[in-house]
């Protein structure tokens, strides 16, 4: 008799307990799935677009075109990203930046780039066979990507060479190549026809991007010598198209497997 | 479209089953519901559809449209999620004149829910992603990147839970390894933590502490990387994780004919799914549930 107080409070909080566990379980649904269904749909042009997205792009759209379908040049046929150890626009943009990198560095540095080197991944479109703009600059190379030169010793274009085989990558390379023998080796490599000399300093043009460390191309990191050319790669491309009538690909061989 | 179909029939966990012994029999309302994933990954810009006379995917694509289809999907059910697994920025003029300003409003128009961070995402600098923010009405979600000394500190959540209609959705975005991959000067302070660690620990939260019905891993990390084994990738996570459903991914550009279906760690089914690139597809997932314990014998049935 003497605790039935506590008892009673005991008792009380135990059906509020109880009751409450009850709403919990009851609010508290389980839902299992029972079954997916999964598909893929073509964004194809048999579906009428929507006029709300199409009026809101336009002005936008319209203001970008002026600017960019103004035709600079023509290309006869594509130049794709087909290839194993080189591509036709791999070897396109590489010759093109070397050309016309070299004439600002000759001027600014009295010394003339040896090589160019870019990243395969960053040529972001193809040149398609017909009237070239600059709307396909944009395409190719939608990055901000600044040119650079870096002046490297033997050593670091000899992992240049090891680099590409590893990657096994066609990165744009102009103005060296070399062979990779049945074992995997490099062999013959050269720099403007000539094998590398051990305490000459190689200067090679290149992106921002890439001298920062992007795609792992660590040996830019090892340069002695660093020259922002403040030129756009972007820009490489336009004034290119500018200057000649006919956009063709180079198709020699830079690097050649055994 | 060519559908291939096949039937796959699970044995749902006996944890579930051992729920069954608690009858509350006056509670159990029968209620069947469907919740619609939709989803886009690596659109980098690309707003209008391809021009007709381009070699790979003439007249293809386009904003418009997939705003279109993604309607007429909400008009049939309206427990509809639209998400996008990261590189939302960078491949056409429209990113470089406007700094993905009309990428995020269009987005914000056909009603994204959440998105993450793909590494192209950063290409105007952690600032440039900052600034463009304001015409996101959706949420960026990403775990395994701490922000604490950017300018994103406590603006990019690692989850969102999201409500559809009573069933509990848990979202979290995981994002690739940016050394290497993105200039250190875009990044800045932003530091890269293990995903798969994260995935582990969030998606036991998300299932047992926030008791969520469906859990989806928004990820950037890549579908699979065939030369690198040792590199995280969607068929990874997916075999070395549990609890969670469904992972969209995006990255390795991938165009899967169909989703991947994944065993997990417990042995359970993990859809695994990325459509591409440049908004060519849309990726529709439908997930059909029930509260008829009756039914969780049966299994579940996986169409695709």
């Amino acid at each position: 008799m003497v605790k039935l107080k506590n008892y009673n409070v005991v008792l009380k909080q135990f059906v509020l307990i109880l009751t409450f566990a009850l709403l919990l379980s009851c609010g508290e649904k389980k839902y299992f799935v029972t079954k997916i269904e999964g598909k893929k749909i073509s964004i194809e042009n048999s579906v009428t677009e929507s006029t709300e997205i199409e009026n809101f792009v336009k002005p936008y759209r319209e203001s970008i075109d002026k600017d960019l379908s103004q035709v600079l040049s023509f290309a006869p046929e594509t130049l794709d990203k087909t290839g194993t150890w080189q591509t036709p626009i791999g070897n396109f943009l590489s010759d093109i930046t070397l050309e016309k990198t070299q004439p600002i560095f000759e001027k600014r540095e009295n010394k003339s780039i040896d090589i160019c080197l870019l990243n395969h991944g960053g040529i972001r479109s193809i040149i398609p066979s017909g009237n070239v703009t600059s709307r396909t600059a944009y395409e190719i190379m939608p990055f901000e990507n600044t040119t650079i030169v870096v002046g490297l010793k033997a050593e670091q274009i000899e992992e240049i060479v090891s680099y590409i085989i590893s990657e096994k990558k066609p990165h744009p390379l102009s103005g060296m190549s070399f062979t990779i023998d049945k074992n995997n080796n490099p062999t013959s490599i050269l720099v403007n026809n000539k094998p590398l000399e051990k305490n000459k300093i190689y200067y090679v043009v290149t992106s921002d991007y890439l001298v920062n460390g992007g795609d792992n191309m660590t040996f830019f990191q090892k340069g002695v010598e660093k020259y922002n050319l403040d030129y756009k790669l972007r820009n490489v491309l336009i004034d290119y198209f500018k200057t000649n009538k006919e956009i063709k690909a180079n198709t020699n061989i830079r690097i050649n497997k055994e | 479209m060519k559908r291939r179909e096949f039937i796959e029939k699970t044995a749902l966990s006996s944890a579930l089953i051992g729920l069954g012994g608690i009858s509350l029999p006056s509670f159990t309302t029968l209620e069947k519901k469907q919740i619609t994933i939709l989803h886009t990954n690596d659109v980098h810009s690309y707003i209008d559809p391809f021009p007709t006379n381009h070699p790979k995917n003439p007249n293809l694509g386009g904003v418009a449209r997939r705003a279109a289809i993604i309607e007429n999907i909400r008009k049939e059910n309206q427990n509809v999620l639209l998400l996008d697994a990261g590189d939302i920025f960078q491949g056409t003029p429209y990113f470089n004149y406007y700094g993905g300003e009309l990428e995020f409003k269009l987005m914000s128009m056909m009603k994204y829910d959440i998105a993450t961070i793909g590494n192209h995402d950063f290409d105007n600098g952690i600032d440039g992603l900052f600034a463009q923010l304001p015409n996101a009405s959706f949420e960026f979600v990403n775990a395994n990147y701490d922000f604490k000394n950017t300018i994103l500190n406590g603006i990019i959540k690692p989850y969102k839970i999201i409500n559809k209609g009573g069933i509990k959705v848990g979202v979290f975005g995981l994002g690739i390894q940016l050394e290497g991959l993105v200039d250190k000067n875009n990044y800045k302070e932003t530091i890269y933590n293990n995903p798969l660690e994260i995935a582990q620990d969030l998606s036991r939260i998300l299932k047992e502490e926030k008791k969520c019905d469906l859990i989806i891993c928004l990820s950037h990390l890549g579908y699979q990387y065939k030369n690198d084994e040792q590199k995280i990738s969607d068929l990874k996570l997916a075999s070395l994780t549990k609890n969670i459903d469904l992972i969209i991914g995006g990255h390795t550009h991938t165009f899967l004919d169909k989703p991947t279906v994944v065993k997990n760690s417990e042995g359970k089914d993990v859809i695994v799914n990325q459509v591409g690139c440049y908004g060519l597809n849309l990726g529709k997932i439908d997930f059909f549930f029930d509260n008829d314990k009756s039914k969780i014998a049966e299994g579940k049935s996986i169409v695709i």
